[in-house]
C-alpha cells in the first residue's frame, strides 16, 4: 500500500518502513518550537517533572513574538522565564526582541526548518512549514516540554485529504484567497485530525510566500498539517538558507486519500471570512461596502515581503481613508529591512499607516491594535473568533493583503480589482 | 466514576472563548479559571462547582494551541469534558495534562444543560441521571490511558525513564 508524503516523513522519523493512517507511533523530532506565551508553561512542566537537561540545544527554537516588545509587566515576566531557560540550557535558536520576528515567518527565513523534517511547535500555526515539504504540527506546552526533554513524541498518523490545484491565480488573487476559499468549502473541522496534501499542476505557479500562507491556515480547517510537494520553487528558496542535508519525500502514486478536493485557481476571486468563523467565507464582491474602523496587514499568515509589496503597490501615492486606522507589521526584522530598502516603509507611512516592529500583537488581541465594542477590522490574520482582536462585540474580517490595502483606502470592505 | 451537573455549550467552542488571549499573560491556573468561558458566558466562572461536567458540540477547543484552555477548564472545577468531537491540539493537551475528556456525539447531543450526569472514565460509560439515557464513548488506547493514569505526559515519561534505569 502506498504512502502519502506525510506518512513517509512520519515513517522515516519513527524508524519504520511503512506507517498508515490510524497508527500510533513514536517519532524523533528535528525541531521543537515555543513562544513567549507557551514556553513558560512548558518550562514549568519540564522542571516540575524533574528534567534538568534538554535533548539537543540546537534542535529547540524559542521565539519571543506574541506580546513583544512586552506590553505589560506580566508579559515581561513570561519573556524573562523563557529567556532564563534559553540561557540556562544554551538554546541555539533563541530569538529575543531585536533579532526576533513572528516565529512562522522567521524559522523558514533563517533556514531553521527544511524539507522532510519533523517539527512540533507550541503554537497552532506551526503547520506553516508544510509549505517546505516538512511535517510540522502545532502542539501544546506539555508536548513542547516532552519534546525538549526526550527529542521524541507520540503521533497518530493522520488520514489525508488531497487538494488538487489546477490553473493559475488571477491578478489580485493570492494564496490567502485560496485557503479561505478551501476552508469555506470544507468547514472549520473539514480536515479535523487529518493532513491536507496539496498537489496538482497548479502548485508550480504558487510562490513560496503563497504556499506559507496556505499551509499556515491548514489548522483553521482543523488540519493536523498541510503539506506541499518539494519542487524548484522550494529548492530555490532553500538555496543559501539551509546548508545541512535534507530529504525530499514524495507521495506514492497509489497513496491512499480519504477524499479529493479540486480547486481551479483561475476561477478564484478575492475572498473574505466574515465573523466569527474562518469558514464563513464570501467573495469580496458580495460584501464590498461593509463599514470598517481598522485594517491590519501582517501576522504569521501574511507578513512576508510579497504580502507587503502588494499592499504597498495598492497604497502608493494614496491616503488611508478618513477614520480608518491602518496597521502594517512586517513579520521579521529581515522583512522590515527589506521594506525600508525597497521604499515600502515610506509608502506606508506617507499613506497614513503605522509601520510597526515585528509582533503577533493585534492578531490575538494582545496589543498594537485592540478594538473596543462595536468596532470592525479587515485583517490579513488567521482567526476571526469572538473577541479575537479585542472586545467580544468587535469583529474581524479575514482577507488578503490586497483586499486589506484596498479596504484601507476605501474605508470599507473593498475589492482590490476595482481600484 | 463521578457525577456532576452539566454546563452545555455549542459547536466550534474555540480556545479564544475558553480563555481569551488577553489573560494569557498570567498562566497561573487559578487566574485562568477566573476568566474561563468569560466571552460566551460571563457568569460561568462564578457558578461552576467542583465536579461539574462540561459538554460541547463538534470541534470543541478549536483554534490556538494554548494549553491554558484545558488548564483553565480543569482549574475552574470541571471534572471532565464530553463533546461530539475535539479539535486535535485541545485533545492532545487535555490528555497530556491528565485531564479526562470523552468523545461521544450521541451524548453531546442528548444531554441538556443542568442535567446530572455520571461518567465512568475506565469504561467510557456516560449516564444521564436526569433522563436515564446511557451512552458509550470510545475507550482510549492503553498508551493514552497510561498517560492519564500517571497524571500527564511528563510524569508518564519520567516514570518510563526511571523504570529503564532500574532494569
Amino acid at each position: 500500500m502506498g504512502m502519502t508524503m506525510t506518512e513517509k516523513i512520519l515513517a522515516a522519523h519513527a524508524g519504520l518502513s511503512e506507517v498508515h493512517a490510524g497508527d500510533l507511533i513514536e517519532a524523533k523530532l528535528d525541531l521543537v518550537l515555543g513562544n513567549d506565551v507557551t514556553t513558560p508553561v512548558a518550562v514549568k512542566v519540564f522542571e516540575e517533572a524533574g528534567f534538568t537537561r534538554v535533548f539537543d540545544r540546537e534542535k529547540i527554537a524559542i521565539v519571543l513574538d506574541h506580546y513583544t516588545p512586552c506590553k505589560d509587566i506580566k508579559s515581561a515576566q513570561l519573556c524573562k522565564t523563557a529567556r532564563d531557560f534559553a540561557r540556562k540550557h544554551g538554546i541555539t535558536h533563541f530569538y529575543d526582541v531585536g533579532k526576533a520576528g513572528i516565529e512562522h515567518a522567521l524559522l523558514p527565513e533563517q533556514g531553521i526548518v527544511a524539507p522532510g523534517e519533523l517539527i512540533i511547535g507550541a503554537d497552532s500555526h506551526t503547520c506553516t512549514y508544510g509549505a517546505l515539504g516538512a511535517f510540522s504540527t502545532g502542539v501544546g506546552s506539555t508536548d513542547m516540554a516532552a519534546g525538549m526533554a526526550t527529542g521524541k513524541n507520540w503521533f497518530k498518523v493522520p488520514a489525508a485529504i488531497r487538494v488538487e490545484l489546477k490553473g493559475k491565480l488571477p491578478p489580485m488573487v493570492s494564496g490567502k484567497d485560496l485557503i479561505l476559499h478551501l476552508i469555506g468549502l470544507i468547514g472549520v473541522d473539514g480536515a479535523l485530525y487529518k493532513s491536507l496534501e496539496f498537489t496538482g499542476e497548479g502548485v508550480a505557479a504558487l510562490s513560496m510566500d503563497d504556499r506559507f500562507t496556505i499551509a499556515n491556515m491548514a489548522i483553521e480547517a482543523g488540519g493536523k498539517n498541510g503539506i506541499f510537494p518539494v519542487d524548484e520553487v522550494t529548492l530555490a528558496y532553500e538555496q543559501g538558507r539551509v546548508s545541512r542535508d535534507f530529504t525530499v519525500y514524495a507521495a506514492d502514486p497509489d497513496a491512499v486519500y480519504e477524499r479529493t478536493v479540486t480547486i481551479d485557481l483561475d476561477t478564484l476571486e478575492p475572498t473574505v471570512s466574515l465573523p466569527h468563523l474562518p469558514s464563513n467565507t464570501r467573495r469580496v464582491s458580495e460584501v464590498a461596502g461593509m463599514p470598517i474602523d481598522q485594517v491590519v496587514i501582517g501576522s504569521c499568515t501574511n507578513g512576508r515581503i510579497s504580502d507587503l509589496r502588494i499592499a504597498a503597490e495598492i497604497l502608493k501615492g494614496k491616503q488611508v481613508a478618513e477614520g480608518i486606522r491602518c496597521i502594517v507589521i512586517p513579520a521579521t526584522q529581515q522583512v522590515y529591512l527589506q521594506c525600508v530598502a525597497e521604499g515600502l516603509a515610506e509608502i506606508f507611512v506617507r499613506s497614513g499607516c503605522v509601520f510597526s516592529t515585528p509582533t503577533c500583537g493585534p492578531c490575538l488581541g494582545g496589543h498594537m491594535g485592540c478594538m473596543c465594542e462595536g468596532e470592525r477590522a479587515v485583517s490579513t490574520t488567521n482567526r476571526n473568533f469572538i473577541g479575537r482582536m479585542g472586545h467580544t462585540a468587535s469583529e474581524v474580517i479575514l482577507a488578503s493583503p490586497a483586499t486589506a490595502a484596498a479596504s484601507a483606502l476605501a474605508g470599507c470592505v473593498a475589492d482590490p480589482r476595482a481600484l | 466514576m463521578f457525577t456532576g451537573t452539566v454546563y452545555k455549550f455549542g459547536d466550534n467552542i474555540d480556545t479564544d472563548v475558553i480563555i481569551p488571549a488577553r489573560y494569557l499573560n498570567n498562566p497561573d491556573p487559578a487566574a485562568l479559571a477566573s476568566h474561563c468561558m468569560e466571552d460566551i458566558d460571563a457568569s460561568f466562572a462564578g457558578k461552576v462547582q467542583p465536579g461539574d461536567i462540561m459538554v460541547g458540540g463538534w470541534n470543541f477547543g478549536c483554534g490556538s494551541s494554548r494549553e491554558h484552555a484545558p488548564i483553565a477548564i480543569r482549574a475552574s472545577g470541571v471534572r471532565c469534558v464530553i463533546a461530539a468531537s475535539f479539535a486535535r491540539i485541545f485533545y492532545r493537551n487535555a490528555i497530556n495534562i491528565g485531564f479526562p475528556i470523552l468523545e461521544c456525539p450521541e451524548a453531546a447531543q442528548a444531554i441538556q444543560n443542568g442535567d446530572r450526569v455520571s461518567v465512568d472514565f475506565d469504561t467510557g460509560l456516560i449516564t444521564d441521571e436526569t433522563t436515564g439515557a446511557v451512552f458509550h464513548a470510545a475507550a482510549f488506547p492503553p498508551f493514552i490511558k497510561g498517560i492519564i493514569a500517571k497524571g500527564g505526559l511528563l510524569p508518564y515519561l519520567k516514570a518510563e525513564l526511571e523504570e529503564k534505569k532500574e532494569d
